[in-house]
């Protein structure tokens, strides 16, 4: 039996006398580099700053909502607390998170490659988000923006005075910041796969991040220029959106929503390939129908594209193509789904541990699930109706986008801290911190759903008195929620410094990027490996430790 | 073998190793081929990028065709068309130099490739001269949209008499010279930034950058330059003559 898995002893594990942390030192060896570790490194600090930014503005939403009465900020400042919450955390941290940090890292270990295809287009992605960031924060300094996330025409070209355009630039700054990820990713995974590294020998990761990366190459120009449309329209009051002289604003919605919600999947599947990965490694076991699971997330991305009108069942789209959206909606559903019923799948006969990543991957299915069903609830056209502009909406994206996404990101950043940084976070701490955020987020988003279903319209900063009792717990939950968020970023920190030395391979799992001493050299192999083996091959692993067991006997 | 013999051939190994590795071999690539497929391979998918960018122009241009066919029609009649079709001829005649460009950067003739990235220039350059022309011409007839627009020239389409179009009508006229703008400007900003990186790579080729084998910057200009044309290729048509009226 042929393999490169190496289980090294953990005890007398050293950092190794050169890697890519001290390949350089000072600020210009990382401003300038082309190195992918250290562009993700440089992703991961800044999203992480804009991550807590945005969750700023999350606390002082939740705080306003405490009381029925608007005590807190006025109606214009709310609406510019949801408008600025929504902008940071969708486009400069939920569309980078996963991609631009630990796909980053690891997707070219992963393949077996040296780097990413074009590390130079690399870096560029990394200072045009930066650039994006400039711009938002500008807006922010200056007096901040008001039209939502979603840019509502003609609310953004023709009724407010505050700084959509600057807010816009940004937004299509960090777009082209997205698509150079996804090229470099699409690239990369086909062009510089290692000898015997075949398509279906390829880890999960890989595959979500290659279906989400033809999500941002293709979705992302048409925000872009639709964003160009608006900026021209605020600019020069040019009427494409325009009713007034003749335009449609419903075109912008369709434009809008043509990039906006294959972006969710942009945000969603690399978090599934982080999950597909911690599940196989802490249950010993190869992901259950690997084959379908690939597939699943190419087929998420194609449907993905046919979905968007989805978004508009109220706005005045036709009836049929309501109806034909409608159930198009319903078959996301199913890809979807064969990823869930997969991991449950792994998990039956595994040998399960429950280390820090698998609480977060739990926290992750189980949210995720009520997250998707209660997608399917929106996509019902007659629910939709209902449903719509309420909490419930609410509740359900955040089901996906934090009980989902922010769960896989957390799992994902502890599974390969390790790799990254060469020491471990501290174990017993951190599996608290996943179940605080576990516990904070119930807290939070669930009574969101019986809120929306009772009534309570989103974007307002006042509500009827009868509705206290359920926001105050939202409220409540939030807080532990925002406790959760900060014990990882403290006892991260720490550890840079003071945790245990990692070894190579801390969770005896077989990936390539394992393989390789931690943190990883900068060329990451000093030999291209050559692969002959299949992914998830824990079945060898388990033979050869029982073949241990039986010669020391 | 004693020790410095090894010591020789490991140094001839080294040597022999680094000849394998031309200069312009990035070190994460493999081979020159891998480096190569790479480069091309990306910009084909930049290239689709650059499709659905300009994807949202064209899916608005058949929105509002449809629903204002007589304003487009009308308004699409004012155009003259020979400065377009001229326009047309010099970008299709500069895709031919382009593509000299790359063959000359094949067989490794520096003089031949210089020529041809001029010529290529040249004519990048006299395009941006004859539409910038032309723009002038919409300023003088007022046909800037938002800016003093006039709906006095837009006659309707299918009648042989004059009669102007309605003022409703007329005023959809706009939407039509801003879809005109928006896609033949996003057109020329990307012949502008095309005719920009032909500087740099003049200057480069007077240097032999490209003519020593390593051709994938030249390959990929190239490809980019005939994405340009092509979109412009596709907005003649749509913007110029769909529906011309015969008679006039």
């Amino acid at each position: 039996m042929s393999t490169i898995v190496r289980l090294p002893n953990q005890q007398d594990a050293t950092l190794p006398k050169l890697s890519y942390l001290n390949n350089g030192y000072g600020l210009k060896s990382w401003l300038l580099t082309g190195d992918h570790k250290r562009i993700a490194i440089l992703y991961l600090i800044s999203i992480t700053l804009f991550f807590f930014v945005g969750g700023a503005f999350a606390g002082l939403i939740r705080l306003e909502l405490l009381t029925p009465m608007p005590d807190l900020v006025s109606s214009d400042t709310y609406n510019k607390l949801f408008t600025m919450h929504g902008i940071i955390m969708v486009f400069l941290f939920l569309v980078p998170s996963v991609p631009a940090t630990v796909g980053n890292f690891v997707l070219p270990i992963m393949v077996g490659a040296r780097d990413l295809a074009f590390p130079k287009v690399n870096l560029l992605s990394w200072y045009l988000y930066v650039v994006a960031g400039i711009f938002v924060v500008g807006a922010l300094i200056f007096g901040g923006a008001d039209m939502g996330w979603t840019f509502t025409t003609p609310l953004s070209t023709h009724y407010l005075n505050t700084h959509v355009i600057t807010v816009a630039l940004g937004v299509f700054v960090a777009g082209f910041s997205s698509i150079f990820t996804g090229l470099n990713f699409i690239v990369t995974t086909h062009r510089m796969r290692a000898p015997g590294m075949t398509w279906f020998r390829l880890p999960l990761f890989v595959w979500s991040h290659y279906a989400a990366s033809l999500l941002m190459v293709l979705g992302t120009p048409v925000l872009a220029i639709t964003l160009v449309l608006v900026a021209l329209e605020r600019l020069f009051g040019i009427g494409v959106f325009d009713p007034t002289k003749g335009g449609d604003p419903l075109l912008f919605q369709h434009l809008f929503w043509f990039y906006s919600h294959p972006a969710v999947y942009i945000m969603i599947l690399p978090g599934m390939g982080v999950i597909s990965e911690v599940i196989s490694t802490f249950s010993r076991k190869r992901v259950f129908g690997y084959t379908a699971v690939a597939f699943s997330s190419v087929a998420i991305a194609v449907f993905g594209f046919f979905v968007w009108a989805h978004h508009m069942f109220i706005m005045g789209v036709s009836n049929y193509s309501a109806l034909v959206f409608s159930l198009l909606t319903m078959l996301v559903a199913v890809p979807s789904a064969i990823k869930i019923f997969n991991w449950a799948a792994t998990l039956y006969k595994g040998s399960i541990t429950f280390e820090t990543p698998m609480l977060y991957a739990f926290g992750f299915m189980g949210l995720f699930t009520i997250g998707g069903l209660t997608g399917v609830f929106l996509g019902s056209l007659g629910m939709d109706i209902h449903l719509t502009e309420t909490y419930f909406i609410v509740a359900h994206f955040h089901f996906v986008m934090v009980g989902g996404m922010l769960m896989a990101y957390l799992a994902g950043v502890h599974f390969w801290w390790p790799k990254m940084t060469g020491r471990m976070y501290p174990e017993s701490l951190s599996r608290l911190a996943a179940v605080t955020t576990f516990i904070g987020f119930i807290l939070t988003f669930f009574p969101q759903f019986v809120l929306g279903y009772l009534g309570m319209p989103r974007r307002y900063h006042a509500y009827p008195p009868e509705f206290q009792v359920l926001n105050v717990l939202s409220t409540a939950g939030a807080t532990v929620l925002g406790i959760g968020y900060l014990m990882p970023m403290i006892y991260m920190t720490w550890s840079l410094k003071y945790g245990a030395i990692a070894g190579s391979n801390p969770w005896q799992a077989t990936g390539l990027e394992w393989q390789i001493q931690s943190p990883p050299p900068t060329e990451n192999f000093l030999e291209i490996p050559i692969v002959d083996y299949e992914a998830y091959d824990y079945e060898w692993l388990a033979n050869k430790t029982q073949h241990e067991v039986t010669t020391v006997g | 073998m004693d020790s410095q013999t090894i010591a020789v051939r490991q140094q001839e190994e080294i040597a022999h190793h680094e000849h394998d590795h031309p200069a312009y071999l990035r070190h994460h690539f493999e081979t020159v081929e891998q480096q190569k497929e790479a480069a091309s391979f990306g910009m084909w998918l930049f290239l689709l990028t650059e499709i659905m960018f300009f994807g949202g122009l064209f899916m608005a241009y058949l929105l509002y065709r449809n629903w204002y066919h007589d304003a487009f029609v009308s308004a699409s009649n004012t155009i003259g068309i020979g400065l377009g079709t001229t326009n047309t001829a010099v970008l299709i005649v500069s895709s031919f130099t382009m593509a000299m460009g790359v063959y000359c950067a094949e067989k490794r003739n520096r003089r031949g490739l210089l020529v041809s990235l001029a010529l290529t220039l040249v004519l990048g350059l006299v395009f941006l001269g004859i539409k910038s022309v032309e723009y002038h011409e919409k300023y003088v007839e007022h046909h800037i949209p938002g800016a003093g627009f006039s709906i006095e020239d837009f006659v309707h389409p299918h009648d042989k008499r004059d009669i102007p179009l309605s003022p409703d009508v007329a005023q959809h006229a706009q939407i039509f010279f801003f879809l005109y703008f928006a896609m033949t400007g996003m057109h020329a900003l990307h012949m502008i930034i095309g005719v920009s990186i032909l500087l740099v790579l003049i200057y480069r080729a007077r240097q032999g950058a490209y003519t020593t084998g390593h051709t994938s910057t030249i390959d990929n200009f190239g490809l980019y330059w005939h994405f340009v044309d092509i979109v412009w290729i596709f907005l003649f048509p749509l913007l110029y003559l769909i529906s011309r009226h015969p008679l006039h």
